[in-house]
């Protein structure tokens, strides 16, 4: 029996075959899909921002599920416990649009680029190829990730569903 | 010394609640002129959720919705959002936009309604920092409105990311706005920095 899993915001779930990982209403978060293909087995992270680094020296707990830097790697930990090899995993990467047309100079404007240009960082240092990404413009995206056969669809209001 | 929204305590919440009362106050004031209609207030809550809880606070992550952002800036700084489900938002226009040639029953957002809602969020914006600044005497600035119209979700990200890299919970003040002849709801939140409320409480004599 196949099961979907929600992942909420600053969230991620691993999983395998038939389960299916949703997450609603990107905006300028972004979803990242890592899948191994061999094993069936994916994690989806719904990410908020890029970089947990500035927020360290603040002597607080960070929660590693909101940034790019620290979820991509917990996923991919994760994975690996569920027997999944770092060589065989792609990605599939969608979101961080700009939903208000604000200035792309302020923080505020350009956080979904950022948010994708951190996400591709990370993959790129972690040696993770990206296979398919519908990512920035201005409109906000649901993503369903299904694990028996790695097809992220993404869902927006008024669009065809893609199917990558 | 308050470091994110958890630490929050009742006095400090109350005075939230003052303040989202008596800027919803003016909003209403507002609003009612702009629509020639009597248009009632909740009382306004203030909310510390996780982020999820926002956002089905609001409807659902999925619903589609209109919403109109200002920002605030200077000594105080935050954003107020007008938000409401794309229905409300066309009772809205067809009030509003009486006696303009607007295709009449076109549910299409022409340039036309699209400045017409913005320049509600623009005026609702302006009461509540006018309330703040007035109160505490802060300088404050506002924005230009900016509109999307799109999933709840994806427009709520935007304040939860500002707002929310601290600490996993983001507050807010919600007032839900509601006409007395047509059914018509929309939703005002505030959100604002952590060192901006420790102003404000300041300002008031309140010690955080």
């Amino acid at each position: 029996m196949s099961q979907t899993l929600v992942v909420g915001i600053s969230d991620y779930r691993v999983s395998r075959k038939p389960n299916i990982l949703v997450t609603y209403a990107l905006g300028s978060c972004v979803g990242i899909c890592l899948y191994d293909k061999r094993l069936q087995v994916g994690g989806l992270a719904h990410i908020m921002l890029p970089d947990s680094t500035q927020f360290l020296h603040q002597h607080q707990e960070i929660n590693r599920m909101k940034f790019a830097d620290t979820a991509i790697v917990d996923v991919v930990k994760e994975m690996q416990l569920l027997g999944a090899d770092i060589r065989n995993i792609t990605a599939k990467i969608a979101g961080g649009a700009r939903m208000f047309q604000m200035q792309s100079n302020t923080q505020l404007g350009s956080i979904g680029d950022r948010n994708v240009d951190s996400v591709k960082q990370v993959l790129g240092n972690l040696g993770i190829p990206i296979i398919a990404e519908d990512t920035r413009k201005n409109y906000g995206r649901t993503v369903y990730f299904d694990l028996s056969t790695g097809i992220m669809k993404v869902s927006s209001l008024g669009k065809n569903v893609l199917e990558l | 010394m308050l470091k994110n929204y958890e630490e929050l305590n009742e006095v400090h919440i109350d005075v939230l609640r003052e303040i989202g009362n008596i800027g919803a106050g003016n909003a209403a004031t507002a609003l009612a002129s702009i629509l020639d209609e009597r248009v009632e207030m909740s009382l306004p809550v203030v909310r510390i959720t996780d982020f999820d809880t926002a956002i089905n606070a609001l409807g659902g992550a999925e619903a589609m919705t209109v919403g109109v952002l200002v920002n605030f800036y200077g000594e105080a700084n935050g954003m107020i959002m007008f938000l409401m489900k794309m229905e409300d938002a066309q009772k809205i226009l067809s009030i509003l936009l009486q006696g303009f040639d607007t295709e009449e029953e076109s549910e299409e957002m022409t340039e036309l309604k699209l400045s017409a809602i913005k320049e509600i969020g623009n005026i609702l914006g302006s009461s509540y920092i006018n309330a703040i600044a007035t109160l505490t005497g802060l300088q404050i600035n506002l924005s230009v409105p900016y509109i999307a119209i799109d999933m709840a979700g994806a427009i709520m990200s935007v304040p939860i990311i500002e707002f929310g890299s601290v600490g996993d919970k983001i507050m807010f003040i919600e007032e839900v706005f509601s006409g007395r002849e047509n059914d018509l709801r929309s939703n005002v939140i505030m959100f604002a920095q952590i060192e901006t409320l420790k102003l404000i409480m300041e300002r008031l004599g309140l010690n955080l």
